[in-house]
């Protein structure tokens, strides 16, 4: 006989990222789920926007990894709350994943959290995670063929940070390209040029974040 | 490259759903797959194989559907397949369009054992 089900495979962690969406909600943090290749910068960008951000907004990040706990220690030495989460060889992180990790960091008051995924293109861009944004930050290092090759990520993303732009002369990176083939995937992914060697780009990646934080209060 | 996760979430709706029929074999599972949802459908009924074994989904076959990706143009109306994922209309060239089927992941169905009713 058949059983009629229709039901999203996925559905679990789609029920625990809505259930983190209203606690957030409920506390007015912003949560930024931060993606990216292995090496994009993710971390360093993290580094620069506390090191900016921290006296004016209180600051909280979930780190996770497959193994090793050195980028939470690099956030930790900024002295914000961090917690670091080992997934122990899954490719991104879940909604039960970051409900865990938040639990060590809800008695302090949070205006900012960021979510820095497992580096990876592809599986983080399949779940949830209860977050407001999806930001990916892709480095010219990594070709300008990107978005072809891993439309999924472009497309769930807000906002793209193209990082490590001070390396352009050295590199056969085709930027008018690059901007295309990303506005072709995603019409309305935002494209903001950084490099957190120099600096360039920054100030606007801190000004989008302090508009979302604000918005996230007011609601 | 996490169809394990995925296949472990499908068992678990699968053997929730067979649970009032104790016992009854799952014959078939029906699935729908967005060429967009990331997934590979060998993969992940590889992975399903593994991890029923010794259920009572052990023996399913899983027929998987891949559902194109398609795009309706909020400009002209044009609803149209595509096979890259450009979001702009292929008639008028508008980029406000919305994806409306690609990144499915869905069990539709599930066939079992006749003759096992209730508990």
């Amino acid at each position: 006989m058949e059983i009629k089900v229709v039901k999203n495979i996925l559905e679990a962690n789609e029920m625990i990222a809505s259930q983190n969406e209203e606690l957030f909600a409920q506390k007015r943090v912003f949560v930024v789920n931060m993606m990216g290749s292995p090496g994009a910068g993710k971390t360093t960008v993290m580094e620069r926007t506390i090191e900016h951000m921290k006296d004016r907004h209180r600051i909280a990040v979930i780190e996770g990894d497959i193994a090793s706990s050195r980028d939470a220690e690099r956030i930790a030495a900024l002295t914000i709350p961090t917690v670091q989460i080992n997934t122990g060889g899954a490719c991104h992180l879940d909604s039960t994943m970051v409900r865990e990790g938040y639990k060590s960091l809800e008695s302090n008051l949070i205006d900012l959290l960021i979510v820095e995924n497992v580096g990876n293109l592809v599986c983080p861009a399949e779940f949830r995670i209860g977050e407001d944004v999806k930001v990916m930050i892709t480095s010219v290092t990594e070709g300008d063929d990107k978005p072809l090759k891993y439309p999924l990520m472009f497309q769930v993303s807000s906002l793209l940070l193209l990082n490590k732009i001070d390396l352009l002369p050295y590199l056969d990176f085709d930027m008018e390209r690059f901007r295309s083939d990303a506005f072709k995937v995603n019409p309305r992914l935002e494209v903001m040029a950084t490099s957190c060697k120099t600096g360039d780009g920054l100030d606007n990646w801190f000004r989008w974040l302090v508009e979302g934080v604000g918005k996230k209060r007011e609601r | 490259m996490h169809e394990f996760a995925i296949a472990q979430g499908l068992l678990k709706i699968v053997e929730c759903e067979a649970l009032p029929y104790a016992g009854a074999k799952v014959l078939r599972i029906k699935l729908r797959v967005g060429k967009m949802s990331g997934v590979m459908p060998d993969a992940l009924k590889f992975a399903f194989e593994v991890i029923s074994q010794g259920g009572v989904a052990m023996d399913a076959c899983l027929e998987i559907e891949e559902i194109p990706l398609r795009v309706r143009c909020h400009h002209c109306g044009g609803i149209f397949a595509v096979d890259v994922p450009f979001m702009i209309c292929s008639h008028c060239q508008s980029t406000d369009v919305e994806m409306i089927s690609g990144r499915e992941l869905e069990i539709e169905s599930m066939e079992i054992e006749d003759g096992n009713q209730g508990s």
